[in-house]
């Protein structure tokens, strides 16, 4: 059988090559390649050939400062938790912790994103998926309420970014000690009017999307998350394990690792233990599941979600009980809102390295500067969630497609994106590193 | 160069007529559309002619080719007026003036072609909001 699409000699009947030349419904540019050898499933390589975008050389000798600002600008989907994991990573280093009402605003910016991204990928790139339509533009011609319930969704959590961010793509009021504007009571009020039916719709979207047909899988994931003892997971707490371990932000590196693979241009990470792992919602309801809303715990519950989810094709529902979550935590932060004292807190900054992981809707996102006397950064290293979780997600293609085999290449095709997009990728972060080096020539 | 046409409607704008700044957003892109009679949306683009080229789209019409791959600030403006065409919240009129753009690159301005062609981008915006 050939290869589908492409250029060379035939490998032959006992090889096949599958190969997706530009994803669809994915954030990004991403491709994959499948191989099949005497009927076995030998390789899945999951193709990022977005050009990498060099933001970690582009922040060494800015000011510590800035790095909200140019971080936020790596992803248009999730510039809230570059954000966060950027002030966070600095304030660790000057030893701040900002009071608890900044951190509530701080939390109630990231429950906008989480809104905003998941309602996206939900009902845009996912559900159809599910049911059978190209895409979300086909599935509004005739679930035109579904997708309508969306966008609102999306439009509440835009709403808290503009409300708190001052606007809803890379949001410009996030600053190193807390914001420059604090939001008036009213603008609060005005949110929680509008998050009230949002919540209405996210526990509608639950039960809708907790219905799909999905096929029976159980992954042996090792999830990967932060484990507060307060809350469900944004902003602050040790990163945990589904193997039992918990530590710091600070020992990222000792546990996990980076490494160039030749078909991606974003790295990938490991375990030091070479394991694959998984971030995400998954991870996230699996480690942390009884410190959700009770709303959303009842509706995961309702859902069949269970103690955890290790069915890829059921992140779906997680995912929207995360917008319920959100939705929740959202108008209980307004409710128990008190003003802080000040926009911000002075954070003196000083020579050091420091790190910090907050949960971008994908997953762990995990941020290391290292500053000179005067606030330099000197280097810096940034691991987003989609690339750590690209080793799993070729695992997943490895297990899964085996029992697809006999379909056309097409059909196989549609299958393989189908698995990559239960993790909803987001390839813009996934690129953001390269090393670089500057090579100054004469004449 | 949509904005800029934006806030000089703005300054002046015809009777019934709202001006919308949107920053590209599918939900907002969608929700802007729908409730109105006539919509002319300003944007810039790339068809390879000179900066500061006009192309005129009648998307009530015809519909418009979308990407397959978003990117990150998510679908297009493509996207979010086939998404209302689907819903049926696409107004009964409704034009895209597309403008050729010279350079899109972070913080560069507005290249030398499409400034001055901005009076004419104008003119032709206000046209269209009044045409019978």
């Amino acid at each position: 059988m050939t290869t589908d699409g492409g250029t060379g000699p035939d490998p032959g009947p006992r090889t096949r090559t599958v190969r997706v030349d530009l994803m669809a419904r994915v954030e990004g540019e991403g491709a994959l390649r499948l191989r099949v050898r005497d009927g076995r499933v030998a390789s899945a390589e999951l193709r990022i050939f977005e050009a990498p975008r060099y933001f970690e050389a582009l922040l060494r000798g800015r000011a510590a400062t800035e790095a909200p600002d140019i971080t936020a600008r790596i992803c248009g989907i999730c510039p809230v938790a570059y954000q966060m994991s950027a002030v966070h990573a600095i304030e660790a280093l000057a030893g701040v912790t900002v009071p608890a009402p900044l951190a509530a605003l701080r939390r109630l910016l990231y429950c906008g994103e989480w809104l905003a991204s998941h309602a996206l990928h939900v009902v845009m790139l996912h559900a159809p998926d599910f049911l059978g339509y190209a895409g979300g533009i086909e599935l509004a011609q005739d679930h035109p309420e579904r997708v309508r319930a969306g966008l609102a969704l999306r439009q509440a959590g835009n709403a808290i970014l503009r409300t708190l961010g001052g606007r809803e793509i890379h949001p410009v009021n996030v600053r190193v000690g807390g914001f420059y504007r604090l939001p008036t009571r009213g603008e609060l009020a005005t949110l929680r009017e509008e998050l009230l039916p949002a919540r209405d719709l996210a526990l509608d979207l639950v039960r809708w999307v907790a219905g799909f047909a999905a096929p029976d899988v159980t992954r042996d994931y090792r999830f990967v998350a932060l484990v507060p003892d307060d809350e469900y997971p944004m902003n602050h707490g040790p990163i945990g394990t589904s193997t039992g371990l918990r530590f710091p932000a600070a020992d990222f590196a000792a546990h996990f690792g980076e490494l160039q693979v030749p078909w991606s241009n974003a790295l990938q990470a490991r375990a030091r233990d070479g394991a694959a792992y998984l971030t995400g919602p998954l991870a996230r309801y699996a480690l942390n599941r009884d410190r959700l809303q009770p709303v959303a715990l009842a509706a995961a519950a309702a859902a069949g979600l269970g103690a955890e989810c290790r069915n890829p094709w059921r992140s779906i529902v997680v995912r929207a009980v995360e917008i319920l979550h959100a939705c929740d935590a959202a108008i209980a932060l307004i409710e128990a809102y008190v003003e802080p004292d000040a926009p911000a807190v002075p954070v003196p900054l000083r020579a050091g390295t420091g790190h910090a992981a907050t949960e971008a809707p994908r997953g762990l996102l995990y941020h290391r500067y290292t500053l000179a006397a005067d606030g330099t950064i000197t280097a810096c290293s940034i691991v987003a969630p989609t690339s750590q979780n690209q080793a799993s997600i070729e695992d997943d293609l490895r297990v899964l497609a085996g029992d697809w085999l006999q379909l056309p290449d097409a059909a196989l095709r549609e299958r393989c994106e189908a698995v990559v997009r239960n993790h909803d990728p987001c390839i813009s972060c996934a690129t953001h590193f390269l090393d670089l080096t500057v090579e100054h020539v004469a004449g | 160069m949509g904005r800029v046409i934006a806030r000089r409607i703005a300054a002046s704008p015809p009777g019934g007529v709202a001006v919308v700044e949107c920053a590209g957003d599918l939900a907002e892109l969608v929700a802007a559309l729908g409730g109105a009679a006539r919509v002319v949306l300003v944007d810039a683009a790339d068809f390879g002619a000179a900066p500061g080229s006009l192309r005129r789209l009648d998307v009530a019409r015809d519909a418009l080719p979308v990407a397959p791959a978003w990117s990150s600030h998510g679908p297009g403006l493509a996207a979010a007026v086939e998404l209302a065409r689907r819903l049926g919240s696409l107004p009964p009129r409704c034009v895209v003036l597309a403008v050729q753009a010279g350079t899109v690159a972070p913080g560069a301005g507005l290249s030398p072609g499409v400034a001055a062609a901005l009076a004419g981008i104008e003119a032709r915006a206000r046209a269209e909001l009044l045409a019978g």
